[in-house]
Parts: C-alpha cells; sequence; structure tokens
C-alpha cells in the first residue's frame, strides 16, 4: 500500500466538478479539493455531509438570549431597580418589551461570534497555523484535486487526464 | 397557453355574486334610529361603557360632557347615538377593508414585479406573466377604492372623522386642515393611483411586446419604467398611506407607519404570487418554475415576515416606552380593549408560525407546507389591516358577520376573475427576455 497522492490540476470549475463525479463513480477516493472560490454544487459533488453548523449556531443563539435575559433582570431589576419609562413596576415581565432588543442584538452577537470560531476551529485555523496549501496558485487561478493513488497510479491519472486535468504531480504523503 | 377553465369561471361569479348578496344584505340591516340600537345594546351582554371610555373618538365627546355637565339621560343619548354611527360604518368599513386589502395586494405584486426588472433579476423570468397578472387586478380594485373614498367625501358615510363636522370645533383637525382636506384628499388619492395604473399599463404592454417583437428596446425601456416606477411609488406611497388609513385615527401619528403597511402588504403580496404560482403548477403549467423558484419565494415570504414584525415591533415599543396619551390611544383598544383577541392572533400568525414554518429550508422545498404557511400569512395581513381599520371606523361595536365576509368574498371571487383571465390572455412564459435560459436553469445549489 503506497501512500502516494495524486494532485491534479484543473483551470476550469465546471470542469472540475465533472472530474470530481467521474474520479468517484470510478471508486477512488478524493482526499482533498483546493479551490480558490467556493465552487456551488461541489460538496454535494465530492459527497460531503451537511454541515452542521446551523446546530452550532441555534445552541449559540439560545446562549446568547439567556444570558441577556439573565443580565437585564440582573442589572435592570435585581441589583439596581431602574425606573424604565415611566413604568416603576420592577418586573422583568412588564418591562419585556424594552428588553427585547437587547436579547435580539446578544442572540445574534452571540450566534454569530461563537459560530465564526467554531468554523475556524474546524478548519484548522487557530493561531500561528501556517498554510497547509500544496500550491499557491490554487488560491489565485487554478483548482486542484488530490486523489489516492493507491496500488494503480498509472489509471488513476490516466482518468484524471481523460477527465480534462492540465497538470499531474505525484505526491508522497506523510 | 393557459385556459381560464369554465368550471374556475362559474366559481369566481358564484363569489361576486353571493358578495353582493351579502353585501346589500350589509346595508339594508343597518339599524336606522337608536331604538333599533338599544334593542340591540340589550340584547347583548357586553358592558360597552367601559369599554368606550378608552376609544379615541369619544374624547371629543367627553370634553362635551365635561363642559355642560349634561344629564344621564343626555349622556345615555348621545352614547346611542355614537353606537349608531358605529353600526351604521360597519358595511362601508367591511367593504373598506376588503378594498384596501385586495388593492394594497395587487400594487404590492406590482413593485415586487418592478423591482426584480430594475434590479435585472434572473432567477424570477419564469414568473413573470404570474406577477403580471396579478397586478391586473390593480384596475378593478382601484376603482372601487376610488369610488369607496368619493362616497366617503360625499358623505355618504362617516368613516373618515376629519371630513365630520366635528372637525371644525377640534383644535388639531384644524391645524391639520391643510393636509387633510376633501379636496386635497380625493387630488392626492387620483393623482396616486393613477399614476401607478399608468406604469402598469406600460410595464405589462412592454412585456407582451417583447414576447411578439423580441427587441431589446422593450426591455431596455421596461428597466426604466420599474426604476421610475419605484421611484414614485416609495414616495406617494407613504402619503398614500397616511391618508387612507392613518388619517382613519386623525390625533394619532407614526412615522413609521407607511413602512408598516408596506411590509404587511408586500409579505402578502409575494404570498398571493406563491400560491397562485403553485396553483398553476399543480394544474400541470409552468412546466419551467421549478422548486428551487417556489424556494427562492418562500425565502421572500420569511424575509418579508420577520421584516414586517420589526416594523411592528418598533412601532410599538416606542410608543409604549414614552407613554404619551395622544400615542397610547392608538394601543389601548388594540392591545387592551375589545380588539386584544385579534391583535395577539394577528403576531402569531403573521410572525411565529411563518417563523417556525419557514426558517427551515426543508419545509420551504414542500409545496403543501409552504402553501399552509402562506395561507396563515394572507389571514394574518387580513386581521392586520382590519385592525388597523377598525377600531376607528367602529370601535367596539366590531364583529365579524355577514357583511365583512361578503365584501372579502366579492373581491376574492373578482380577484380569481380578473387574474385567470389575464393570465388566459398571454402564454404562461414571457419570451424575449435576454435572461431568460438563467431563469430556466435557475438552481438553488442546496436543494
Amino acid at each position: 500500500m503506497s501512500n502516494k497522492t495524486i494532485q491534479a490540476i484543473f483551470d476550469d470549475d465546471d470542469v472540475l466538478v465533472a472530474a470530481v463525479k467521474k474520479v468517484r463513480e470510478s471508486g477512488n477516493h478524493i482526499e482533498e479539493v483546493f479551490t480558490p472560490f467556493p465552487v456551488h454544487g461541489l460538496d454535494k459533488a465530492m459527497g460531503l455531509k451537511d454541515t452542521r453548523l446551523a446546530i452550532t449556531a441555534f445552541i449559540y443563539g439560545v446562549i446568547g438570549i439567556s444570558f441577556a435575559v439573565w443580565m437585564m433582570n440582573f442589572m435592570m431589576i435585581k441589583d439596581w431597580p431602574q425606573d424604565i419609562g415611566g413604568k416603576p413596576s420592577f418586573s422583568y415581565a412588564e418591562n419585556m418589551p424594552s428588553f427585547i432588543p437587547i436579547m435580539f442584538e446578544l442572540t445574534v452577537f452571540f450566534a454569530a461570534h461563537l459560530m465564526v470560531i467554531t468554523f475556524y476551529m474546524r478548519s484548522k485555523l487557530w493561531p500561528f497555523q501556517t498554510a497547509s496549501n500544496p500550491d499557491p496558485r490554487t488560491t489565485s487561478h487554478l483548482f486542484m484535486m488530490e486523489v489516492a493513488a493507491g496500488d494503480n497510479a498509472e489509471a488513476v491519472s490516466s482518468l484524471l487526464k481523460d477527465a480534462g486535468a492540465t497538470e499531474l504531480n505525484v505526491v508522497d504523503k506523510h | 397557453m393557459y385556459t381560464f377553465s369554465s368550471k374556475l369561471k362559474t366559481f369566481s361569479i358564484a363569489l361576486i355574486v353571493l358578495g353582493l348578496l351579502g353585501m346589500a344584505y350589509g346595508f339594508f340591516t343597518v339599524p336606522k334610529n337608536t331604538e333599533e340600537i338599544e334593542t340591540i345594546l340589550s340584547a347583548s351582554s357586553h358592558n360597552s361603557h367601559e369599554a368606550e371610555a378608552a376609544h379615541n373618538e369619544h374624547k371629543v365627546a367627553s370634553e362635551h360632557k365635561a363642559e355642560s355637565h349634561v344629564s344621564k339621560s343626555e349622556e345615555h343619548q348621545e352614547h346611542l347615538e355614537h353606537v349608531l354611527s358605529q353600526y351604521q360604518n360597519k358595511p362601508w368599513s367591511a367593504f373598506f377593508i376588503a378594498a384596501f386589502f385586495f388593492f394594497m395586494i395587487s400594487l404590492l405584486a406590482l413593485v415586487f414585479y418592478a423591482i426584480q426588472w430594475a434590479a435585472s433579476a434572473g432567477w424570477s423570468i419564469v414568473l413573470f406573466r404570474v406577477m403580471e397578472s396579478i397586478t391586473a387586478f390593480l384596475l378593478p380594485t382601484s376603482f372601487f377604492l376610488l369610488l369607496f373614498l368619493v362616497l366617503s367625501a360625499t358623505n355618504f358615510n362617516h368613516i373618515f372623522v376629519w371630513m365630520g363636522e366635528h372637525a371644525a370645533n377640534d383644535p388639531a383637525l384644524v391645524e391639520k386642515a391643510p393636509w387633510l382636506n376633501k379636496t386635497g384628499f380625493l387630488f392626492r388619492a387620483f393623482l396616486f393611483v393613477t399614476g401607478w395604473n399608468i406604469f402598469r399599463f406600460f410595464l405589462r404592454k412592454n412585456s407582451i411586446a417583447l414576447d411578439t417583437a423580441g427587441e431589446m428596446k422593450y426591455y431596455k425601456r421596461n428597466f426604466n419604467i420599474a426604476v421610475g416606477f419605484l421611484a414614485f411609488f416609495i414616495v406617494t406611497e407613504l402619503f398614500f398611506v397616511f391618508d387612507m388609513t392613518m388619517s382613519l385615527d386623525p390625533h394619532w401619528f407614526s412615522q413609521l407607519y407607511p413602512f408598516y403597511v408596506f411590509a404587511s402588504m408586500m409579505v402578502s403580496g409575494i404570498t398571493v404570487i406563491l400560491i397562485v404560482t403553485v396553483y398553476l403548477k399543480s394544474k400541470g403549467y409552468l412546466p419551467n418554475v421549478k422548486q428551487s423558484h417556489i424556494h427562492d419565494l418562500g425565502k421572500f415570504m420569511f424575509g418579508f415576515s420577520i421584516f414586517w414584525a420589526y416594523f411592528f415591533f418598533d412601532q410599538f415599543m416606542l410608543q409604549w416606552y414614552s407613554n404619551q396619551p395622544e400615542e397610547s390611544v392608538y394601543w389601548v383598544p388594540r392591545l387592551l380593549g375589545s380588539y386584544q383577541l385579534p391583535f395577539i392572533g394577528m403576531l402569531i400568525l403573521n410572525f411565529v408560525l411563518p417563523f417556525l414554518i419557514l426558517i427551515s429550508s426543508d419545509f420551504k422545498r414542500i409545496s403543501s407546507i409552504i402553501v399552509a404557511a402562506g395561507l396563515f400569512i394572507i389571514i394574518g395581513h387580513y386581521i392586520d389591516i382590519f385592525i388597523l381599520i377598525s377600531p376607528a371606523t367602529v370601535g367596539d361595536s366590531w364583529s365579524f358577520g355577514i357583511p365583512e365576509l361578503a365584501s372579502l368574498l366579492f373581491f376574492f371571487g373578482l380577484f380569481i376573475f380578473v387574474v385567470f383571465s389575464a393570465l388566459a390572455k398571454a402564454p404562461l412564459q414571457a419570451k424575449g427576455n435576454p435572461l431568460m435560459k438563467e431563469s430556466e436553469h435557475y438552481h438553488y445549489y442546496n436543494l
């Protein structure tokens, strides 16, 4: 079992998506695809699982709204009771309308920021991380597909060539 | 080419006839004098005196009371006369609500259509004929709305308080008279409504011409007309809504109000486009309309429902917070008075249910679910318009009975008749638009 990987370069996103479908149909394993911009339909073609970021967004939103409710109840009702809009009821429920904007803002704030942080963590983009991009050209105008070569590197190479790859490199992965 | 089936035509004519009969019944059974009101009031158990104090129209009446120290029987007589005028307003108010609702739906469908042109949107072109046909309803509803306004201005009814003879005794209304007077009111209404109809006429004409001639000049012309219409609309809509519904409560004002009505009717217009599209698709028409297009309309419904809720809450919270008497007068009958149930119910139908149903991408691609959400939105925004108008015109004597239902059925029947006749007049797919291919191939990547 060799650890060889074939890096196929494409210069068109439509050709790339078609090639991804072809490679998967032939039973080869695609390790990674590098593109300079998001390509619609590529995740479906690669058979990637749906993102679970939406679920985390919901959880973070619930945390945000709970924090807002707790914070305003503590600040405005318990710690230093405030007369809100001339309605000195000192009750959270009765002054609810004036708290809704803050509840909304903190829900969005928590969901947005924690989602971005989660996305960075999942993409292994923490501080001091070095670029893991195998070819800088994929950040400007070219697309790269990494396919596990297995034992039949020849067959995979010709398959990729037929699918429209403009350049093929065989590299050793460690 | 769509053919207006005779079954649907019969159904729509039946609705129109039913509606006419019901409206006639409403107008003929109006109480004529205070004795009849007395029997109605003694038959119903609710205490209208208590709620009466909350009503803004009574402010003038109660000031009178304080000044002249009228006797108990005189006060009772005054109350009976007031309730009588509310009952006499009922069939008019019902007609006005339905006419305004359907007028604004066709107008905002036209706005949505014009936005597609002005933005050179690619995805929606396969839906253009559906949108155009809904805007065909603008002309008949304009006629009925303007007829109503003329009848109001000539004292056939007392829907607009500031048109009545009491206005001269009211300092606030005297102050507002340079704007709120019958001549100016009718002039503005005719100007705005005619202007919108002219824009609609040329948009439709060029769209048909693009079909047959296929020349790019029609495409460019429609782009320019759409931009012009949107600029004209956004200014005139403000004053139109100030005149139509905000002047019903002439002491109360809100700067956000026109945008609130805009949001309310925009989401209704988009929902009507969606429902007609899904209906046509279920009959086997519109083969190029895919689930992706339906999904996109669903996104607009979701977005504008939240947009509406945002304006609703903005308007409410600022006035609730500041707690000014002249502002809370609007909220008392709605939030605490006899309109509480439809008011809260409307919030659930217009915001909570669409939010929970349409937030899911999976639900937006199932036609039955999205149509159910659409029906919630339509019913909710009818109630919304009902609550905008009724507290000022019929006050606590409101009900949803034969006149209200009949007006709704009349305009609904007319809507089906006019819209589906317009659909049958031109091919269901607009041709000649350079972006047509993009619309046919439009695909939401996650679907």
